[in-house]
């Protein structure tokens, strides 16, 4: 039983942390956020390797692997194509991205060119 | 038992993966903090070959290469237009995995012997997984059909949706149950196949508009799943990372739904109560102000300052580099330009800063809306290109508008306003946009590439 409530502890930290550290995003990155959390969910590749490592008939190998595929898929794909978004944004923006905030209404922006 | 330095490996990936999610929400850190996130993931898979003498390593290796290869192509080849679709494949195939992991771990359950021998909650997780996952793989092919328009982007309705919806859910808790009393694996086929059937039901009647916040949501769903998992395997890693991402998913769905003034059950089921994404979708015959490239190269090469309302219109016609040459010919006339970025401009939130940053947009040049929302006032030309419904003022003025209550850009207190469109036709929404008829609107008929060639041309000359 005691078991049950260290696992209940993490989940329920982990739910809080999750909310926590992504509150302050910026609607100009929700796409690659997005992104980026769908690529960690592929860590389902760490279940998909046990159960089809330790796989007894031919059946459970080939459905295994079908999962290995998809969540290789998943997880590769997911960080890949985030990172190719990301770097975009990198682009010429990105050294004065950080004074970009404060600018006022009036200021002129020819100093980005 | 899994050894300690295995559970410690697990710690640093779920940290790694915390300071990813953390690193995302921020410009400066966030390309860093995926590939902190990259290296999380290759920690654990690394860990789990090397934890335990697994069989079938060379066919898993072979698989792995298979799925990276896959992936990696997918997402090189992907267009910045088509990443929703892209995000929502991926997502997808997650889930797919969640639910055939917890099915074969079901196997290995039900084979354990007597049910005494298997904890009640170990089940539930597994149904659980089971059904989510595969919700949410169904539920992301549909979502792929719709964003590459395979199949209509408008609420899909038949008679009967809701019963459907709500009996095969009930099925679904009903096997759920028997399936925990007696482990076995037919009825966690059923429940797979239920969850398969669910996931196509909840996308169908959502709008073209709103499936990306039913993208959001079924990532929150595969996270969820994948942290059951977790749970059923008995991998703490899979548990943190799924949980963060379900949480994380799941607020971020929230925000979404309310940068478009909607909450997510409307937006979910709106169209089932009637008429609530569903606009006329028809094109009116009242009379507008059409214009020229010339004129407006005028109004906007003697203007002092330009606002450009950026839409998807503008990227599926790929003139967002043409408008930022334009953008630069303007600057270097004095003219003080800014795009103004509405959260759900594009077809995902945050869509529309990729398609720019693509176009080599200076990031500077982006505002946010609470940013700019006050300097249309001041501004001379409001030039909208390829948006709609993100200016239409019908969110503010008509309750009972699909959009009513969605902050919009205030496109029309700017002096002059310039609509670059291809026909009469509305927006997602499919609501006549009333900004289309004032007295200061100008409407610029046309392929988006080419007038924004001729404008571009014409304010050249000037």
């Amino acid at each position: 039983m005691d078991e049950s409530i260290v696992w209940l502890t993490i989940f329920v930290l982990s739910v809080f942390v999750g909310v926590e550290v992504i509150s302050k995003v910026s609607s100009t990155l929700h796409t690659p956020l997005m992104s980026g959390a769908n690529a960690i969910h592929g860590v389902i590749l760490v279940g998909a390797v046990l159960v089809t490592g330790t796989a007894e008939s031919t059946a459970g190998l080939v459905v295994g692997l079908i999962a290995v595929v998809l969540a290789t898929v998943n997880m590769v794909g997911g960080f890949v194509v985030t990172d190719r978004m990301l770097q975009m944004f990198g682009g010429r923006g990105r050294s004065r991205s950080a004074s970009s905030g404060d600018s006022g209404t009036g200021s002129t922006k020819e100093a980005g060119r | 038992m899994i050894p300690t330095w295995v559970q410690l490996a697990y710690l640093v990936a779920a940290i790694f993966f915390i300071v990813a999610l953390k690193g995302l929400s921020s410009p400066r850190t966030a390309r860093r903090g995926n590939l902190i996130g990259a290296a999380g993931a290759v920690i654990a898979t690394a860990v789990v070959f090397a934890e335990r003498d697994l069989d079938h390593v060379l066919p898993i290796l072979v698989a792995v290469a298979v799925g990276s290869l896959v992936g990696v192509v997918g997402a090189q080849r992907v267009q910045m237009t088509q990443m929703p679709q892209l995000v929502a494949l991926f997502n997808g195939v997650g889930g797919g995995a969640a639910a055939l992991v917890a099915l074969l771990e079901l196997v290995e359950l039900s084979e354990r012997g007597s049910v005494a021998d298997v904890a009640g909650f170990d089940l539930v997780a597994t149904a659980f997984t089971i059904f989510i996952g595969s919700l949410s793989f169904s539920g992301s092919l549909v979502t792929f059909a719709k964003l590459q328009e395979l199949m209509t982007t408008r609420p899909v309705l038949f008679p009967g949706l809701p019963v459907a919806f709500g009996g095969s859910l009930l099925a679904a808790i009903a096997v759920s149950v028997l399936l925990v009393i007696t482990p076995a694996l037919w009825p966690g086929v059923v429940v797979a196949v239920l969850g398969l059937i669910l996931g196509v039901l909840l996308v169908l009647p959502v709008g073209g508009a709103d499936v990306p916040i039913v993208i959001s949501l079924l990532n929150a769903f595969t996270g969820l799943s994948v942290a059951a998992g977790g749970y059923v395997l008995g991998n703490t890693l899979l548990l943190v990372a799924g949980t963060l991402v379900g949480a994380a998913g799941t607020f971020l769905t929230r925000m979404m739904a309310s940068a478009m003034g909607r909450s997510l059950a409307n937006t979910l089921f709106g169209a089932l109560k009637g008429g609530s994404t569903l606009g006329a979708g028809e094109a009116s015959d009242r009379p507008v102000r059409s214009t020229g490239p010339e004129d407006v190269a005028i109004l906007l090469g003697y203007a002092q300052r330009v606002i450009i309302v950026p839409g998807y219109g503008l990227a599926v016609a790929q003139a967002q580099h043409t408008l930022r040459e334009l953008v630069d010919v303007l600057i270097e006339r004095g003219v003080q330009v800014d795009y103004a970025i509405h959260p759900v401009a594009g077809r995902m939130p945050g869509h529309m800063n990729v398609l720019l940053a693509e176009a080599q947009v200076p990031y500077e040049q982006l505002k946010e809306m609470d940013e700019i929302n006050g300097d249309f006032k001041q501004a001379d030309v409001a030039l909208v290109v390829g948006a709609n419904d993100v200016v239409n003022p019908a969110a503010r003025t008509t309750p009972g508008a699909p959009i009513y209550g969605m902050p919009i850009l205030n496109a029309d207190e700017a002096h002059q306003v310039v609509f670059m469109k291809r026909s009469m036709r509305p927006g997602f929404a499919g609501i006549e946009n009333e900004l289309l008829f004032n007295p200061q609107t100008n409407l610029l008929f046309g392929d988006a590439k080419q007038t924004m060639s001729k404008l571009l041309n014409a304010v050249k000359s000037l």
